[in-house]
């Protein structure tokens, strides 16, 4: 990415984590919070209890008028016109190659779309919604500055969220949202997240957020960094972009083809491409492994098929809640059981698991 | 963060406790903060050589990977094997039960005392 060198920006919530001692790192040119207590703590609370996150360096895009569900369907692998008012879809932004650009939340509201984008490609993605959206009556536009993003997530995150809002959350079904006030502020409260758990994204205006996140706190969600939400989106078995998705990897090889909508008409961009990806067979898959020697298979491990490269790791940790070393793999499509992960020189042999790693029970 | 007074150590965060030709080496308080939770350790083989300054192992967390170096050279005498088990135990005694090799020394390097590795520790800040 090219950012030119400048001072890293800065979260609506910076204060809260200075305040709560958590270590700060830059991630994408945003000075955030890695942790607070530790990864393994942070990741329990999720599990267990409830965990709050920062979210705010994420994007928001937002797609206005006549023809916005026409640029959006442009723009979008899945369907967007499916989506009712209310509703939040899962989707890929893709090239005409079918390489991926970014991978996004759609919500539709009564009015108008908002599309989150992830924070590192906030900008490629605004100019490629900018230049393809332009043979349509549409506006679009960047709201990111105008909004902080909470992620409240765990078993018990409901019934946090619930004591602070003044709308019935229980109603709220999963990819759904509402626009309702948590602690007096006004937002939109989307059951949603990247976890695994249930639980809100809850957005609203940048001057609201840091009473909305004390309260949140003092109602016992526990402060998580953005190094347990790594472990976390992994255990679920989702995709971040930059290890899973990019620039070279479809929808598709990377497995998120539920987000892919191929028969919709008129097209996406990238439609065709994905077409005959899908006809000729794909070249890669994505895996799911459990290192089955001793080592922690990370991002950028080759892969292994007897002693020939067959692919790399994408995403490799220990599963605080596992206990084991889990992983995700671009490997050839026929790999079924095994492949060797080759961690710093050795070959380990992983073994390759149903996703995701971890399911929530429901309750 | 504790820095004992009877221990040697290297810019790169690594303690040694000197008995007679027998150096025991481990990772400060200060490196398994940094490094959170530790997940994982990789030990060199007991009988294997190690010239000073050479990478023995490898401390990983969730998070982070980390290179090993010896400060003294010699052969490794004694690996802790209670790490393979409880990797953690770095984070909770990083001068005692986390441990990690023993060396005999045939290979003196170079070590700073406790005075001088607090120097290096206000430096970082």
């Amino acid at each position: 990415m090219v950012t030119p060198e400048q001072a890293p920006r800065r979260t609506p919530l910076y204060e809260e984590h200075r305040k709560l001692g958590a270590r700060l790192v830059d991630f994408a040119g945003w000075e955030m919070p890695v942790q607070y207590s530790g990864i393994k703590d942070e990741h329990l609370a999720v599990r267990n209890r409830a965990g709050l996150f920062d979210v705010s360096h994420m994007g928001e895009v937002v797609f206005r008028g006549p023809e916005a569900e026409e640029a959006l369907q442009r723009l979008v692998t899945r369907d967007v016109g499916r989506l009712a008012a209310g509703q939040a879809g899962y989707a890929a932004v893709c090239y005409p190659d079918g390489g991926t650009v970014d991978d996004v939340l759609v919500y539709r509201r009564e009015e108008d779309f908002l599309v989150v984008v992830n924070a590192a490609n906030r900008d490629k993605d605004f100019r490629h919604f900018k230049e393809n959206a332009e043979g349509f009556d549409a506006e679009v536009t960047d709201e990111s500055d105008e909004w902080a993003l909470l992620a409240l997530q765990g078993p018990e995150a409901v019934g946090i969220l619930q004591g602070l809002a003044d709308t019935d959350l229980s109603g709220v079904r999963y990819y759904r949202f509402v626009e309702g006030e948590a602690a007096g502020a006004r937002g939109i409260l989307s059951r949603t997240g990247y976890t695994g758990e249930d639980g809100f994204e809850v957005f609203v205006r940048p001057g609201d957020a840091p009473v909305l996140w004390r309260q949140l706190v003092e109602a016992g969600a526990v402060p998580v960094g953005l190094g347990a939400r790594d472990t976390l989106r992994l255990e679920a078995g989702m995709c971040l972009y930059g290890n899973e998705l990019d620039r070279e990897t479809t929808p598709l090889e990377a497995g998120i083809g539920f987000a892919v909508h191929l028969d919709k008409e008129p097209g996406f961009i990238g439609q065709e491409a994905l077409l005959r990806q899908k006809e000729e067979g794909l070249p890669r898959k994505l895996a799911a492994f459990e290192v089955a020697g001793r080592g922690i298979a990370r991002h950028g491990h080759p892969v292994t098929v007897d002693g020939a490269p067959a692919g790399h790791v994408t995403s490799g940790t220990q599963s605080p809640t596992l206990g084991k070393a889990i992983g995700l793999a671009l490997v050839p499509p026929e790999i079924e059981d095994t492949f060797k992960v080759v961690i710093r020189d050795r070959p380990v042999e992983a073994r390759v698991v149903p996703l995701p790693f971890y399911k929530r029970e429901r309750r | 963060m504790s820095v004992p007074e009877e221990l040697q150590y290297t810019k790169t965060h690594e303690w040694v406790r000197r008995e007679g030709d027998v150096a025991t080496i481990g990772i400060t308080e200060h490196a398994q903060d940094e490094l959170g939770d530790v997940v994982f350790v990789e030990l060199p083989e007991v009988g294997s050589g190690l010239g000073a300054g050479d990478s023995f192992g490898v401390v990983e967390s969730v998070k982070a990977v980390s290179d090993l170096y010896t400060p003294v050279g010699g052969e490794v005498t004694e690996v802790n094997e209670a790490l393979n088990d409880g990797p953690e135990l770095i984070n909770s005694d990083p001068y005692g039960e986390g441990w990690i090799v023993r060396l005999r020394v045939s290979d003196e390097g170079e070590l700073l005392s406790a005075a001088d590795y607090e120097k290096v520790l206000e430096e970082e800040d």
